[in-house]
């Protein structure tokens, strides 16, 4: 294979500082020392993120969002496990529609969910509340949970199962020390893609967060809209810095090629 | 007996998106036609008055056509800068293609508002950083305006969406063999060539494909004009917003969020069918 030019190097480069520029001088300004927005500044100061914690909402938003992606990312998993054993072991009538089904919420624009969501929930009496936002997170994470979910449930090798049954173990006993530790590493990721996911939802949540469930996307988004100041700009900075850290433990774990492109054997 | 146990076994999911999809989404069309007034609130009965008030004024014609416009201005210039983009990753070595993938994929995890954010720094007024830039690399004579235009707001969104581009488009080229380039090369084709003749259509069902994500993500988007645009210039989302969260009239928000719907998977079922019959071969 023939290498890059120079010139597809420099575009490379420009391409590059054009993908980072908004995230390196978000958290630059994050550590000014002045108390409005100045960039670029020379000096540097923690004023900003020691300032976070005279700001409650912030942190209680965090807690929200953490608790909220975990619990929904769970459930989300939970549920996709025998959907997904279903999708890869059978051929059943409606399989091609279910799975479509599953995979709706991704070609369902977000704000359209959160209208629906916003009606739904305040019919029901679920307006507002923690349980109202696990059950929409839910639904948005599920496709990143079933997917890769899906993915390693095709590629298990049938004839473990078969064995193991010949053995005289029971369908439950081939299930718990058979299919689920080998369908595990796909769980995992597919829970930490879902937590990431839920974790940096802002537009179905605006919708259906009410005062006290807010979550920290939605905390900055609703900050953001009335005044930008460095406080705005260091919560970014910590959200910035704790999705870093998942992406470089989920590249390490499980390869952010194969997380993001998916593997192409999904059956066809 | 193969068919029961795959039923029992989607049940859990099948039930939780009829309850939680299914029925919401057939809640928000019934609310798309009932009343509202500012002191009656919603009145559960059967009218036309919101469709008839959206396709009557030419507001929602524009704001829905401003909506369009920006996606496919956004779709246009994410096809134009992240295909090269991704066939320059696609020729990396070993370590620098997974580091720099990691770096321009990377931001797609990164929270819309903290992008968006970074946006609203760098275009900050007349004084912003783009600004500097672009006038001492000598291609603008007088500070352009970003915060709370289009232009703002297709500049953060093409950055928001291009992962998704180069996403689609670097998918596409791992199909490519290098040994087709090596013997177009032996056979005496020049580099625009082999670009022209043997990339470009191999990359071609990755660009659309990708067009087809960015197009609906961008449609859609909802931090990023509202955020760039503020309460000045609204698209269908940050308009459905402020009927929902702001004047209340949820009937009227109903109908522009069906409106968005029904336009969107339109499109996309439409040029997914086009690219597929198009590509047959390729998808093969």
């Amino acid at each position: 294979m023939s290498r890059n030019g120079p010139l597809a190097l420099a575009y490379h480069a420009l391409f590059v500082i054009f993908m980072l520029a908004p995230i390196v001088v978000v958290c630059w300004v994050a550590f000014t020392p002045e108390g409005f927005l100045s960039f670029p500044t020379t000096r540097w100061s923690l004023r900003w993120f020691a300032a976070l914690a005279r700001y409650p909402e912030f942190i209680s938003a965090f807690w929200t969002s953490l608790g909220l992606g975990a619990l929904s990312s769970a459930l989300a998993v939970a549920i996709s496990v025998p959907a997904a054993l279903a999708i890869a072991r059978y051929r059943f009538r409606g399989r091609e529609a279910m799975t479509t089904l599953f995979m709706s919420p991704l070609m369902i624009p977000n704000v359209v969910l959160g209208i629906a969501f916003l009606r739904f929930f305040t019919e029901v009496g679920l307006g507002g509340t923690f349980v109202g936002l696990v059950l929409a997170h839910i639904v948005i994470v599920l496709p990143f949970a079933l997917r890769l979910t899906l993915a390693s449930a095709i590629g298990l090798d049938r004839a473990l199962d078969h064995a193991a049954l010949s053995l005289g173990a029971t369908e439950a006993v081939v299930l718990k020390r058979i299919t689920l530790p080998l369908i595990l590493p796909g769980l995992v990721s597919g829970w930490a893609l879902a937590f990431i996911n839920s974790f940096d939802e802002v537009t179905m949540t605006v919708f259906i967060a009410g005062p006290g469930t807010e979550t920290l996307p939605v905390r900055m988004f609703l900050y953001i809209q009335d005044n930008i100041d460095p406080l705005v700009t260091s919560v970014s900075a910590c959200v910035i810095a704790v999705t870093v850290l998942a992406l470089v433990a989920l590249d390490r774990a499980y390869g952010l090629e194969r997380l993001l492109v998916g593997r192409r054997d999904d059956g066809r | 007996m193969k068919l029961q146990p795959a039923y029992l076994l989607t049940l859990p999911a099948l039930s939780f998106f009829a309850l939680v999809v299914i029925v919401p989404l057939g809640m928000t069309l019934a609310l798309s036609f009932h009343d509202w007034g500012p002191y009656k609130g919603i009145v559960p009965v059967f009218i036309l008055k919101n469709w008839r008030e959206v396709f009557g004024d030419s507001y929602y014609g524009e704001m829905f056509a401003r909506t369009f416009r920006i996606a496919a201005l956004v779709t246009l210039l994410a096809a134009l800068f992240g295909a090269p983009e991704a066939y320059i990753l696609n020729r990396m070595r070993s370590p620098w293609r997974g580091f720099f993938l990691l770096v321009i994929l990377g931001p797609l995890l990164i929270s819309v508002v903290a992008r968006t954010l970074g946006w609203a720094l760098l275009f900050g007024g007349n004084a912003g950083l783009v600004n500097k830039a672009l006038i001492s690399a000598g291609l603008i004579s007088a500070p352009l305006p970003f915060m709370f235009t289009e232009t703002g707001m297709v500049v953060a969104l093409v950055h928001v969406l291009m992962p998704y581009m180069v996403l689609s488009v670097w998918a596409a080229l791992q199909r490519l063999d290098p040994q087709i380039e090596n013997a177009a090369v032996a056979l005496g084709a020049g580099p625009i060539t082999v670009l022209r003749r043997i990339v470009l259509p191999q990359a071609m069902p990755g660009i659309l494909s990708g067009g087809i994500i960015v197009f609906a993500l961008a449609a859609s988007a909802f931090a990023t004009p509202a955020i760039i645009g503020g309460r000045r210039l609204k698209v269908a989302s940050t308009l459905a917003y402020d009927e929902f969260l702001n004047t209340l009239n949820w009937p009227l928000g109903a109908v522009i969020a069906v409106l968005l719907l029904a336009a969107l998977v339109t499109i996309v079922v439409v040029a997914n069918k086009l690219v597929e019959r198009r590509y047959a071969q390729a998808f093969q």
